[in-house]
């Protein structure tokens, strides 16, 4: 184990397995956004568990670890990859070779990382230090986290620009990242790579218009 | 046919190198690449100039010497042939082709086209190699091997250790050329005993070169002449893994 972490192969190791956690709290994420939809009631119940639970109150810095993890080690990564050609190509040609998202996965996920400090801005933070109104729901009196939403998305159209973009750079890291992370690990072969690429295509197209049909959604039931 | 080239020209692995343009006017469509370049090359002696330093062997696609960097592309814009395999017929007439030498910082400039690849050597003595049985050959049966895995051995065996992986990995990467090895091995009875240790040497070694780290993009498989397969990768990095997390005291 002395060179695990220094190898390449162990550092793609890091790479994928947070990943992975970071794609199953995409699903919880998307699950929860999704009764946005359904009504201020049933989001405002569910946002009211995400942040009293036990169980998710302990998850939370472990997700928040996950993410740092998965942007130190990659941008560590990535730094070391770009010294390793000191002369470039005259002339290159990937178009044939590579899909642009394999190619880019660093800037798309910084791309994310800019959207992800202002989202966890607007919300998170908004749920952890801001006085937002209290509001019955389901018999209970819990944060109107859905007025907050609501309102972001109807009174600033740029936010709405910024989600749906959000939602596209997210969806474009997951339709490589998501094979890719399995690859890494060792769990694919000729057969199953083409049946992760199809998983990941799905998933990429599922998180990235499941995601950016929340700001849609208060746009047109706005209008 | 006729053809304008931008060659990188560099005397030693010391000095600056450029690119020089150079133009031909009879060149056959029917020739190889290695040949205009042959061509060139005598056109270049005849006026007293330099030659253009290129590596080439078998011209047949199977020594692996002759890696160029072509438009863009190890071994040129068609699939599955090294250099020499290349026609002319492949180019348009008139067309400007930059040719390079492979780039990346394990590689080395030795002169002009030619590429220091002994990195590829070092990685080999790291571990690409079976414990040689003594005494008289068993007999051809004995050991038995599913038909799968040895047409996957030999799908990784047929490795020509060109390079054109590397240099086609946007991190430098010799990911295929070490899974290749890897695989070749694991597949198969005679690589059992040192499997382990091998993963571990030859992953360690490869990082010790300089050689960066696979991002699956998939450009390796597309551009090797032998079109070795990304499922060479995924067994390397599970037989590390394997070796890593299951290692034993020695």
């Amino acid at each position: 184990m002395s060179h695990f972490f220094t190898s390449s192969v162990g550092k793609k190791f890091i790479l994928s397995i947070t990943g992975i956690f970071l794609m199953l709290f995409l699903i919880v994420h998307l699950s929860v956004n999704s009764l946005l939809m359904v009504g201020s009631d049933a989001f405002n119940s569910a946002a009211h568990f995400m942040t009293t639970n036990t169980v998710v109150q302990i998850l939370e810095p472990i997700l928040a670890l996950g993410f740092l993890v998965h942007i130190i080690f990659s941008a560590y990564i990535t730094w070391q990859n770009q010294r390793l050609r000191p002369v470039r190509y005259k002339r290159i040609n990937r178009w044939g070779s590579t899909t642009w998202p394999s190619r880019n996965m660093f800037i798309l996920g910084g791309l994310i990382l800019i959207f992800l400090v202002i989202h966890l801005s607007n919300f998170w933070w908004q749920v952890k230090f801001g006085e937002l109104d209290q509001v019955e729901a389901h018999g209970a009196m819990v944060h109107d986290l859905y007025a907050l939403v609501a309102s972001l998305f109807i009174e600033k159209w740029w936010y709405d620009v910024l989600y749906i973009l959000g939602a596209l750079f997210l969806g474009l890291h997951l339709s490589h990242g998501f094979w890719a992370a399995f690859q890494s690990l060792g769990w694919s072969n000729d057969l199953w790579r083409r049946r992760l690429k199809r998983v990941a295509y799905a998933f990429a197209v599922i998180m990235g218009v499941g995601f950016a049909s929340i700001p849609v959604y208060f746009l047109v039931t706005a209008a | 046919m006729k053809v304008n080239l931008k060659i990188w020209r560099q005397p030693d692995a010391q000095s600056k190198g450029q690119f020089v343009d150079y133009h031909l006017d009879d060149i056959n469509p029917e020739m190889s690449f290695l040949e205009m370049l042959d061509a060139l090359n005598k056109k270049l002696i005849e006026q007293g100039e330099d030659p253009v330093a290129f590596e080439h062997d078998c011209r047949e696609g199977i020594c692996g010497s002759c890696g160029l960097f072509i438009n863009g592309r190890p071994h040129g814009p068609e699939r599955e042939v090294a250099t020499c395999q290349l026609h002319m017929r492949s180019f348009s007439d008139g067309e400007t082709i930059v040719v390079e030498p492979w780039r990346a910082k394990p590689f080395p400039v030795i002169k002009d086209l030619i590429v220091d690849r002994s990195a590829f050597d070092k990685i080999l003595n790291a571990g690409g190699f079976v414990s040689v049985d003594t005494g008289s050959a068993p007999e051809a049966n004995t050991p038995a091997v599913k038909k799968l895995n040895a047409e996957k051995a030999f799908d990784a065996g047929v490795c020509i250790g060109c390079g054109a992986c590397v240099a086609a990995c946007k991190n430098s990467s010799a990911s295929l050329f070490v899974a290749a090895k890897i695989s070749q091995l694991a597949l198969l009875p005679q690589g059992k005993p040192e499997a382990k240790k091998r993963a571990r040497n030859m992953v360690a070694k490869m990082h010790e070169l300089g050689f960066g780290s696979c991002t699956s993009t998939e450009a390796c498989e597309v551009e090797c002449p032998k079109s070795i397969s990304l499922e060479h990768i995924a067994r390397m990095n599970r037989e590390y893994l394997n070796a890593s997390f299951a290692e034993e005291e020695e």
